[in-house]
């Protein structure tokens, strides 16, 4: 039985890492007062980015080339959310549409119109000494891919920035109150871009992690919703790093549920796991959107 | 506050060129002939009458329709985003009738499957809206989720219980002869679903503006707090009411597809429609009359997309660059016009 709660712990972490990293990203741009929908086609974009970086550089330039790539991205919703003071939903959806596109189009076009079986560098789990050894949880926790102990270094991280330093109190003011923090002498765009950059590197980061920590290869639309389950979990997790370090691990443990009931045995069909996080997440927002409070100035369109 | 700077049309224009030149050049630097790709989009889409009428047309009923539902919805601040999971169920819902209804005469049975599309599809949009009435939930993420559950629902119908009787294919059995709308001539595969798309634009556009409840949608579109303080609206009834109308549009987008199109259920049924949707109605500028021109050019764009793919192998994905860059020039250039009161409680 342990052997099978290790299991269940390990897909747990693992389902959750790039979900933490995503997520951890959006919340600093949400707490700038933009929504940016369009994590889902960063997520995608730096996916692809860590493909074609992982094929000529190996697994460090691939992650480099999917923080990149997840940069360019989000500059192109940054340009029209932020710069033109566009509506950012529509914006988001937008450059969701083009992430899809274009790399669908980029894919066929470097790797063939059938996408012949790529093989790229990934990196296996590595173990931490010591802690790793721990009954149950340590392999769960401690026999992971290097980019899971990255966000495990940046949960406390971005906690300890927003909440215990003069930019991290800016970065809240401009989500509250984006005049008063313009009034204070904070400078609100200047903030929202690098939000929005620091968001799109985390996006990336979490792309390649699904291609580079877990898949191996790129599938078109591998992002499949991740980017919208991440802010999902921006929600539940109560716009607190921390609350999104523990709301990851939950829709973590909600798809490796589906891994579970099949070493278990059970003959239900497929698609009904497949849906699974999809339904937790809209449970999980009846369940806590009305009841926290979003910053006050979320995707407003009003300026500095 | 400040105003974004003028330009900004221009520099998004210039960027989105940059981005479709960019792609056009990377996809001549892998081998493929973009002359002939363009050639093969014009043929594909407005070559011949055969064209027109069965590729551009046909490609186009879904669009109107589902971008009408958009346009209904986001005319009354609401962010449908689901119309592709509300088309899936009414093409679901429409293929379980049109499946089982042996023996009913056509005049009975047509309208039966395109009411059950537009309450499957009406009842999808229900959910995401009773999620936002009762617990705030911003509606963007919950049709989206619902899109991917809609998906498994069909993946899991499709392989499961609607399953064809020899059980080798994943897709339904073929919905009877009397299920299937009629067609404009032996010649074509136009059929009687292009004229009901179009009508209900009309009768849209006309309800929009001549209506009471119409001038209600507008009035919350246009500013909720308003419309409750100034007109005595009840807000939350008009935009539940916009979310159910454009998801049963949209569900009858999908009982359409299935009675004038496939004549059966399968994964992949809709290659997008409800996302090319929003493209199809910010280019209308949330006009419900317009929508039938937009919906013309962007099925006319699909087909030759199809024909390019077919005959120069060019992915027609790359409509996706197309459309996404439309939508981001005119989201710019009309920053005011679609700015709804969307900020979660």
């Amino acid at each position: 039985m342990s052997s099978v709660a290790t299991a269940f712990l390990e897909a747990t972490v693992r389902t959750a890492t790039p979900l933490a990293i995503a997520a951890l990203g959006e919340v600093v741009v949400e707490r700038a007062g933009i929504l940016n929908i369009s994590l889902e086609g960063v997520i995608l974009t730096g996916a692809f980015g860590a493909l074609v970086g992982a094929t000529h550089w190996g697994v460090l330039g691939g992650y480099a080339a999917g923080v990149g790539a997840g940069v360019l991205l989000a500059l192109v919703f940054g340009l029209f959310a932020i710069a033109f003071r566009a509506d950012q939903i529509i914006t988001g959806t937008a450059v969701t549409l083009l992430a899809a596109g274009l790399t669908g189009t980029l894919y066929r076009a470097l790797y063939g119109a059938t996408g012949a079986a790529l093989s790229i560098p990934t990196t296996g789990p590595t173990a931490i000494p010591w802690v790793s050894s721990l009954p149950v949880i340590g392999s769960g926790f401690f026999y992971q891919p290097p980019v899971t102990y990255v966000a495990y270094a940046f949960v406390p991280a971005v906690w300890w920035w927003m909440y215990r330093t003069h930019a991290g109190l800016a970065l809240r003011a401009i989500g509250e109150a984006p005049s008063a923090a313009t009034a204070a002498g904070i400078r609100v765009d200047r903030v929202r871009w690098l939000a929005v950059v620091f968001g799109g590197a985390m996006g990336g980061l979490a792309g390649g992690t699904l291609v580079l920590a877990q898949a191996g290869t790129f599938v078109e639309g591998m992002s499949a919703g991740r980017g919208f389950i991440a802010i999902a979990i921006v929600v539940v997790g109560r716009w607190n790093p921390l609350g999104v370090a523990l709301a990851a691990l939950l829709f973590g443990a909600a798809s490796a549920f589906q891994f579970l009931l099949q070493a278990l045995g059970l003959a239900l069909p497929y698609q009904l796991f497949l849906g699974l996080p999809y339904v937790l997440t809209l449970a999980a927002l009846a369940g806590f959107a009305g009841r926290v409070r979003a910053p006050a100035a979320l995707a407003s369109t009003d300026g500095p | 506050m400040t105003v974004a700077w003028r330009g900004s049309r221009w520099i998004a224009g210039g960027l989105i060129a940059v981005i479709v030149v960019g792609v056009a050049t990377l996809l001549r630097a892998s081998g493929f002939d973009v002359g002939s790709a363009v050639e093969a989009l014009v043929r594909g889409s407005l070559g011949s009458w055969y064209a027109i009428g069965s590729g551009t047309l046909v490609r186009a009923t879904p669009l109107i329709l589902t971008g009408l539902a958009v346009t209904v919805a986001f005319r009354a601040g609401v962010f449908n985003i689901g119309a592709e999971g509300q088309f899936l169920v009414g093409a679901a819902g429409a293929t379980a009738v049109g499946v089982s209804a042996a023996g009913v005469p056509s005049i009975v049975l047509i309208p039966i499957t395109l009411v059950v599309g537009a309450a499957a599809g009406a009842f999808w949009a229900w959910i995401a809206a009773a999620l936002r009435a009762r617990f705030h939930v911003l509606e963007v993420i919950s049709t989206i989720m619902l899109n991917f559950i809609a998906a498994y629902l069909v993946s899991y119908l499709v392989r499961g219980p609607m399953q064809e009787p020899t059980h080798i294919y994943p897709q339904t059995a073929s919905i009877v002869a009397a299920a299937r709308l009629p067609r404009f001539g032996a010649t074509t595969q136009l059929h009687a679903g292009f004229a009901l798309a179009v009508l209900a634009c009309l009768a849209s556009s006309w309800a929009i503006s001549h209506t009471a409840g119409g001038f209600r949608l507008r009035a919350v579109g246009a500013n909720p707090h308003a419309a409750r303080a100034a007109g005595q609206i009840d807000v939350e009834r008009v935009t539940t009411r916009a979310f159910l109308a454009s998801g049963a549009l949209a569900g009858v987008a999908g009982a359409i597809e299935v009675c004038g199109v496939t004549y059966a259920l399968y994964e992949n049924i809709s290659p997008g429609y409800g996302y090319t949707a929003i493209a199809v109605a910010l280019l209308a500028r949330l006009n419900a009359a317009a929508v039938i021109a937009t919906g013309i050019a962007f099925g006319a764009l699909e087909a030759g997309a199809s024909a390019m793919q077919r005959d120069a192998g060019v992915p027609s994905v790359v409509v996706s660059v197309v459309e996404a860059a439309i939508i981001l020039v005119l989201v710019a250039a009309d920053r005011a016009r679609f700015r709804p009161d969307v900020t979660p409680a």
